[in-house]
């Protein structure tokens, strides 16, 4: 966590800075969902690099992070309209609305991995797993029309953490390495585990039917005003919803007393207990709420995609959300938001990289540690109710 | 006042082959300040581990207040009221001082999932309460760091750490309060501040006792009732700092003898 005072900032706009970089990042978004030649991705990037490493030079970045804490609902909500804004321009566009809704959703994962390892330190391996169990309890209850979809995506949580419960022993036990390998195993389980049962439809996978709202399948395109406009539409609006959601609950966590007894378990378990912390009911809260996240995102995901098979849920893809917490920056929600459209949308803007994303991932995971081992966005100190700041 | 505050009883602590308590008795009465001292090793930091549950001991009894103590977990022994402070000092470098302070406040603050990302009135008005009550309890200590509450404690001195491990360990008004080393670290002057310090916090008067472990006999000297000496695991002196300044035994220990 950097040294940000969280001083009332001086301006006359404190939130000038910040607004106007989620409203060029709106942009950004667009110009880069819009891009179809390689040459005008690739310019982007180097753009976006530039841009970035400028922003840091100049101490840009800290006087956003001092917006930030000085105006964050403010911002939230910008951030979000124009989030909104983008969907709802790119409306026509199959691809890129199905681009931004897997951003989201991957997003809201590794908000869930945040928990877990941002707060309270706990490694887990086994992220592909519990967002796939997810997405498979939304294949199996999506075949029995009297249960809501919504339900399914409460299900899809539950079944997660409920497939969690056994590793509860090891994770609290044991701590570090032991954990994780602990994880990696239960993850390399999970992908056997459905390749041999054909009731889950083996290495083949599952349909997946739609969301439904009120009897409203999602799959049935409104039209407004003769526009064409993509199904997909609806998953990135519900998406975003599920962002917020977590997004606000996931930042109500880190300013509650759980989440400061996570922080000061992960820093030091036996100073913890010694101030009458219980390590082991934090842990456990930890970890099954992270798994709860994480599964109820890999339904709605499986929805979305209406086609899942155990391929889609490897070891490779716990990494990769695993890689969007350290690139971002661990425990910072915002620089996870970042690390996933990294993660999710290079590959796919870039094709030539579509072989090597792997190797992409680790070069840059190992980069960022290198050179800046908080992470993109570095986590922020605790500031319990923001806008009562200003009061005080 | 009854009993004994604390009492140990025929407390044994192996580790493997290594003794490191050896059948210690001791007691320690309300609002008392004693001083636990004896070469390196000799089984000062083990008995407090021992007292706060972070070891279970291998024989022998600890009571509190008449209870029993014996190897309950270190959440137990805080709830009874006894804090401390570590030889290295433990705090969250990361976290803010109030964050650091109002760890030690754990069991007056609301615990529910609900109360916590719900309906956060509870905790808004804990909030107040808890930091109002870290920052005057630092003010007693330092007026400028009162001041910094929000800087995070990685980026202060030894001797303001110290404060804030203190802080913690206080803010949950604990009956006793055990200080492992405060010295360790640090300069002559500082050293001379941190003991005004702990004087001042017994001066308030509520009935706080204290046992320090510490290797600067000019601290053992002012500001101790009685001391105790350990060498090996045993107690090899008790009384106060002159006497056992003055015990043969215990120069042999400290020197060795010819």
């Amino acid at each position: 966590m950097t040294n940000t005072p969280l001083l009332q900032s001086d301006r006359a706009r404190p939130w000038a800075c910040a607004g106007a970089v989620i409203l060029a990042a709106g942009l950004y978004g667009w110009a880069l969902l819009m891009a179809e030649e390689t040459w005008q991705v690739l310019s982007l990037l180097i753009l976006a690099v530039v841009a970035t490493g400028v922003a840091i030079k100049t101490g840009f970045v800290r006087r956003v992070e001092r917006d930030w804490a000085a105006s964050e609902t403010r911002l939230n909500r910008l951030a979000f309209a124009v989030l909104i804004a983008l969907i709802l321009v790119l409306s026509g566009a199959h691809f890129a609305l199905l681009m931004i809704s897997t951003v989201l959703l991957y997003f809201v994962a590794s908000l869930g991995l945040n928990i877990q390892f941002g707060f309270t330190g706990l490694v887990n391996f086994a992220g592909a797993a519990f967002f796939g169990a997810g997405a498979y309890t939304a294949a199996v209850l999506g075949t029995m029309p009297m249960i809501p979809p919504i339900l399914i995506l409460i299900a899809g949580g539950m079944v997660a953490m409920v497939i969690s419960l056994p590793l509860l022993i090891p994770i609290v036990r044991t701590t570090g390495h032991y954990a994780a390998v602990v994880t990696i195993a239960f993850g390399v389980l999970f992908r056997t585990f459905l390749e041999v049962n054909e009731v889950l439809g083996g290495p083949q996978g599952l349909m997946v039917n739609s969301m439904k709202v009120f009897g409203w399948d999602f799959y049935d395109a409104p039209s407004v005003g003769g526009l064409d406009i993509s199904f997909y539409v609806n998953y990135a609006l519900l998406a975003a919803g599920l962002a917020a959601l977590v997004f606000t609950l996931f930042r109500r966590l880190e300013r509650s007393w759980i989440g400061l007894h996570m922080d000061a378990v992960r820093l030091d378990e036996t100073a913890a207990a010694c101030f009458g912390i219980s390590v082991k009911r934090t842990k456990i809260q930890a970890f099954l709420l992270g798994n709860l996240i994480l599964g109820v995102s890999g339904a709605l995901y499986g929805m979305m995609i209406s086609f899942i098979a155990p391929a889609s849920f490897t070891f490779s893809d716990s990494l990769l959300l695993v890689s969007i917490v350290l690139l971002g920056g661990v425990g910072n929600p915002w620089g996870s938001a970042v690390a996933a459209v990294i993660v999710v949308l290079l590959p796919e803007k870039l094709q030539l990289l579509q072989e090597y994303r792997f190797l992409l991932f680790s070069v840059l995971v190992m980069l960022v540690l290198l050179f800046r081992p908080e992470g993109i966005l570095s986590r922020q100190l605790r500031n319990f109710f923001p806008d009562r700041r200003s009061d005080a | 006042m009854t009993g004994p505050l604390l009492e140990f009883r025929n407390v044994v602590k192996n580790f493997g082959g290594v003794t490191a308590l050896d059948d210690f008795s001791m007691t320690l009465a309300q609002s008392e300040i004693l001083g636990l001292i004896g070469p390196n090793g000799s089984g000062k930091t083990t008995s407090f581990n021992v007292l706060t549950g972070i070891y279970a001991p291998s024989a022998g009894q600890v009571l509190f207040e008449g209870q029993e103590l014996t190897g309950v977990n270190p959440r137990a022994v805080y709830e009874a009221g006894i804090v401390r402070t570590f030889q290295r000092s433990r705090l969250c470098l990361s976290l803010s001082i109030y964050d650091n302070i109002m760890i030690g406040d754990t069991s007056r603050l609301v615990r529910g999932l609900w109360s916590n990302l719900i309906s956060r009135r509870a905790l808004e008005k804990q909030l107040d309460v808890t930091q109002r009550q870290a920052r005057d309890l630092v003010a007693t200590f330092s007026d400028h760091l009162a001041d910094r509450m929000e800087q995070p404690v990685g980026a202060l001195p030894m001797i303001e750490r110290r404060r804030i491990e203190i802080c913690r360990a206080l803010i949950s008004g604990p009956r006793l309060l055990l200080l492992d080393e405060p010295s360790a670290g640090m300069t002559h002057d500082e050293t001379h501040q941190l003991m005004d310090d702990i004087l001042d916090v017994r001066a308030r008067g509520d009935g706080l006792s204290i046992i320090i472990v510490e290797h600067e006999m000019g601290v053992i000297e002012r500001i101790t009732d009685r001391c105790i000496v350990l060498s090996y695991g045993r107690k090899i002196a008790e009384g106060t700092y002159a006497e056992v300044a003055a015990d043969r035994e215990v120069q042999n220990a400290y020197l060795g003898t010819d």
